[in-house]
């Protein structure tokens, strides 16, 4: 009997890419649902258009490239850009901001580069930076924790640029403490305000709360590596902590800046991105690291209220540096 | 605490993966005779042994039909009796698929021996005579290797450690786990035979922790004996030199460093058991046990077979292939060959054959996720190498180590994407050992021109000196009958 040949090892692989893609994906649903608890369909609204056009973009983009179109759409790493990108922006954005972000995020920020694995930014945090800085207005208009939107009100709200009633808009505490502070405010007066919650933002800051459950869950299953998280976190939490045990009425307490904004999305779902991480060992405690403290740095000194994107693609870039310098015998 | 942050869970040496077992032990079946043997003269990299028969002649079981070609070659005993019926071209047992003159023995069934010469008192004996009479019985490193026994055993530097090697940590195989049950007073036998000749002070026994049988059997057997046994993880590679040894003394032999540098040694427990029957039966390495398995065979076994046996007489020893039988691999799934017929014969070193269904993946590109560097036992960065390796710098596949590469297949079976990187890893190496040989060459070449350039250098000086010498003595013969002529 003739058999065909072929080289070992002959024992099929136990892991895939789409496995760890839906693992994230699936971390990201209590987070999804406790947003839509909260503030109603404009976030389905988003998710629906970013994945529609990731999924239309990368079609296109495979077919131009000749590529195979079933397997790397079915590899959820399109899916995945899609989901992060919708709820990174504002849930009232127009629909022309998330479809504008996602079809930037999947053609330039990854087919351009040559696809999935030859990215050198997250595509979604590509997206974000691009958004900011092309629409000011709409990228920091944020859904006020005050305004639950039914389905119709979202619709109108994203698709005719409608507002439905007063007040569906507010400023995040980021932006609040920021142009407070500016303005003089003492911190503790500032925190007296509605917006906030517990910690950080009122609602929000459950939302991270979710996060954190599914960056938790990740860890689990062993889709992450600790190493990133756990820097991001402290790369954050330590100069917050030195800056607000020198001055507390000035600068925001290190449980503030953890709650805050994006950070424990940051910190498991974006940095962790294998793609544009560092990959060795030291590599992913100083990439992470890095993250974390541009994080605090352009938060607290730089001209933006939050800085997980910027702090992101600036660590993308560093990444194959750390790993090239960190390289042993 | 946050220990169960890691990937890897706690194991005795770096890296390495936990496989499923498919061990089934049964106990050791003894096929009939094959109507055919066939012995290739192709050993093991570029060893040959050189036919000692012809076409024509009777051979008993035990006698020798091929001579050792060079030092690290070992003879061929002929596994049973019978006529040589021809030597000619056939397909062996290489990942190549190459064809090499082998000696094609018919048998009688008659299983006619050649008068065996055992040696009971080896105690008495000399260590060049053991290495003799083991070199005699053809006896080569079961593990795989097939690295000649006696020339292992001639140690230049002091072993302080002898590990016998039961670790047999691929799934799958199990003849040695079996052997042990069957034989393990034997197996301590020869162990102490290998003792005995390496004067070595300790001798550890290393068998993975999920063989319990195979364990008590070894336990009795080394009662009265001062040989140890140490259970290692099942995780896989432990049975590699340097894993076994990180996990049973915990000291790590670096890279680029040969084991018997650093006091040890390695033998497997199948080698353990030849070298008993060579030097107390006075029997040659002509049978091994050999694992017949997967979910392509009826009933997966443990064979008594012949060396030389065609797989597929094996085959039919266990009742034949199911439907599921499309690839056939010698060795185990991890580190074996896949081999392109079932015409080709066993060889020493074949301790398992391995019939199952193709498995087939799409390789998608990496993710840089970095599991492979967590799993690598060698500690390298298999996702590094592979790009130095595609994109063909072989100086940055050197400088990371690509060398010490053991092609376990660890990075293989954790990679998301399914990447084929052994593969890329070992053209790599031959790639880099063409290399190397091609410097060579080149160097030699020219230290041959440099030396012509000097030599008709020094001619041509040595010429011009000569005659200059000449025209100096002609000048001087002239001056002188000038002189003559004046005067």
């Amino acid at each position: 009997m003739q058999f065909p040949t072929s080289c070992s090892p002959f024992t099929p692989s136990n892991n895939s890419v789409q496995r760890i893609m839906f693992h994230v994906i699936a971390a990201l649903l209590p987070a999804i649902a406790v947003q839509f608890w909260f503030f109603g369909f404009s976030i389905l609204m988003q998710i629906c258009l970013a994945i529609g056009t990731a999924l239309l973009t990368e079609a296109l983009c495979l077919t131009a490239r000749k590529r195979d179109i079933v397997s790397a759409l079915s590899d959820g790493s399109a899916l995945l850009t899609a989901l992060l990108i919708a709820i990174a922006i504002p849930s009232i954005a127009p629909w022309w901001v998330v479809i504008t972000g996602t079809l930037f995020a999947i053609l330039i920020a990854k087919h351009i580069y040559g696809g999935l694995g030859y990215n050198p930014f997250n595509p979604a945090m590509a997206a974000y930076v691009f958004l900011l800085i092309s629409f000011p207005l709409q990228m920091t208009q944020w859904q006020s924790p005050f305004a639950f939107l039914d389905f119709s009100n979202a619709f109108q709200l994203i698709f005719s640029e409608q507002i439905a009633f007063d007040g569906t808009t507010s400023a995040t505490v980021l932006d609040l403490t920021k142009t407070q502070l500016h303005l003089g405010q003492n911190l503790a007066n500032i925190q007296q305000q509605a917006l906030f919650g517990f910690i950080a933002d009122k609602n929000r800051e459950l939302i991270n709360l979710a996060y954190l459950l599914g960056g938790l869950f990740l860890l689990h299953k062993k889709i992450i590596h600790w190493a990133i998280p756990t820097a991001v976190i402290l790369g954050l939490l330590i100069p917050a902590s030195i800056a607000y045990s020198i001055d507390n009425s000035l600068y925001s307490s290190p449980t503030f800046h953890l709650m805050a904004g994006a950070t424990l999305c940051c910190a498991f779902f974006i940095a962790t991105d294998p793609v544009t991480a560092s990959s060795s060992k030291k590599g992913r405690l100083i990439y992470g690291l890095l993250i974390g403290s541009l994080i605090y740095c352009i938060r607290t000194w730089g001209g933006y209220p939050d800085a997980a994107a910027f702090a992101v693609l600036l660590a993308n870039l560093s990444a194959p540096s750390i790993d090239y310098y960190l390289k042993g015998k | 605490m946050f220990d169960f942050l890691w990937r890897k869970k706690t194991a005795s040496f770096t890296g390495g993966i936990i496989l499923d077992g498919h061990k089934h032990v049964s106990k050791i079946i003894t096929p009939p005779i094959a109507k055919e043997l066939v012995y290739p003269l192709f050993l093991a990299s570029n060893r040959y042994a050189k036919s000692c028969v012809k076409i024509g002649d009777y051979v008993k079981k035990g006698q020798v039909i091929a001579t050792p070609d060079s030092p690290l070659s070992t003879p061929i005993h002929a596994a049973s009796s019978g006529t040589i019926t021809a030597i000619e071209k056939r397909l062996i047992a290489h990942p190549s698929g190459l064809a090499e003159n082998c000696i094609i023995l018919q048998t009688d069934g008659l299983e006619t021996v050649l008068e065996a010469e055992p040696c009971l008192d080896y105690q008495q004996q000399n260590r060049e005579f053991l290495r003799e009479k083991i070199h005699l019985a053809g006896i080569v490193g079961l593990g795989g290797a097939a690295f000649p026994t006696a020339k292992k055993l001639n140690n230049s530097q002091p072993i302080h450690t002898l590990i016998i090697n039961a670790a047999e940590c691929e799934p799958y195989i199990s003849c040695d786990e079996s052997l042990a049950i069957r034989s393990a007073k034997n197996i301590i036998q020869g162990t102490l035979i290998i003792q005995h000749i390496l004067q070595t002070a300790r001798c550890i026994i290393a068998i993975e922790d999920s063989k319990p049988e195979a364990y008590a059997a070894l336990l009795s057997a080394i009662k009265t004996t001062d040989i140890q046994i140490q259970k290692v993880p099942s995780i896989y590679p432990a049975g590699g030199e340097k894993q076994l040894i990180q996990a049973i003394t915990g000291q790590k032999i670096p890279a680029q460093k040969l084991i018997f540098e650093s006091g040890f040694i390695c033998q497997n427990i199948a080698t353990s058991f030849a070298i008993y029957q060579a030097i107390i039966l006075g029997m040659p390495l002509t049978e091994r046990v050999i694992t017949v398995t997967g979910a392509g065979i009826k009933q997966a076994q443990n064979l008594q077979a012949k060396i030389g046996t065609p797989i597929k007489d094996l085959v039919q020893a266990c009742q034949g292939y199911t439907n599921h039988a499309e690839q056939l691999i010698m060795g185990g799934p991890m580190m074996g060959i896949a081999l392109a017929s079932d015409d080709i014969a066993i060889i020493k070193t074949s301790n398992c054959l391995l019939i199952e269904p193709l498995k087939q993946a799409d390789t998608q590109p990496c993710i840089r996720c970095g599991d492979c560097a967590e799993v690598c036992p060698s500690e390298l960065l298999p996702q590094q190498l592979y790009w130095y390796s595609r994109s063909q710098e072989w100086d940055n596949c050197t400088d990371y180590q690509l060398a010490d590469c053991i092609e376990c297949g660890c990075c293989d079976v954790v990679c998301p994407s399914k990447i084929p990187l052994v593969q890329a890893f070992r053209i790599a190496k031959a790639e880099i050992t063409q290399k190397h040989r091609q410097t060579e060459q080149a160097a030699l070449a020219k230290e041959r021109f440099e030396n012509q350039q000097h030599r008709k250098l020094r001619i041509a000086q040595e010429k011009a000196q000569q005659l200059a010498k000449r025209k100096a003595a002609i000048e001087k013969m002239k001056a002188a009958a000038a002189q003559r002529k004046l005067n």
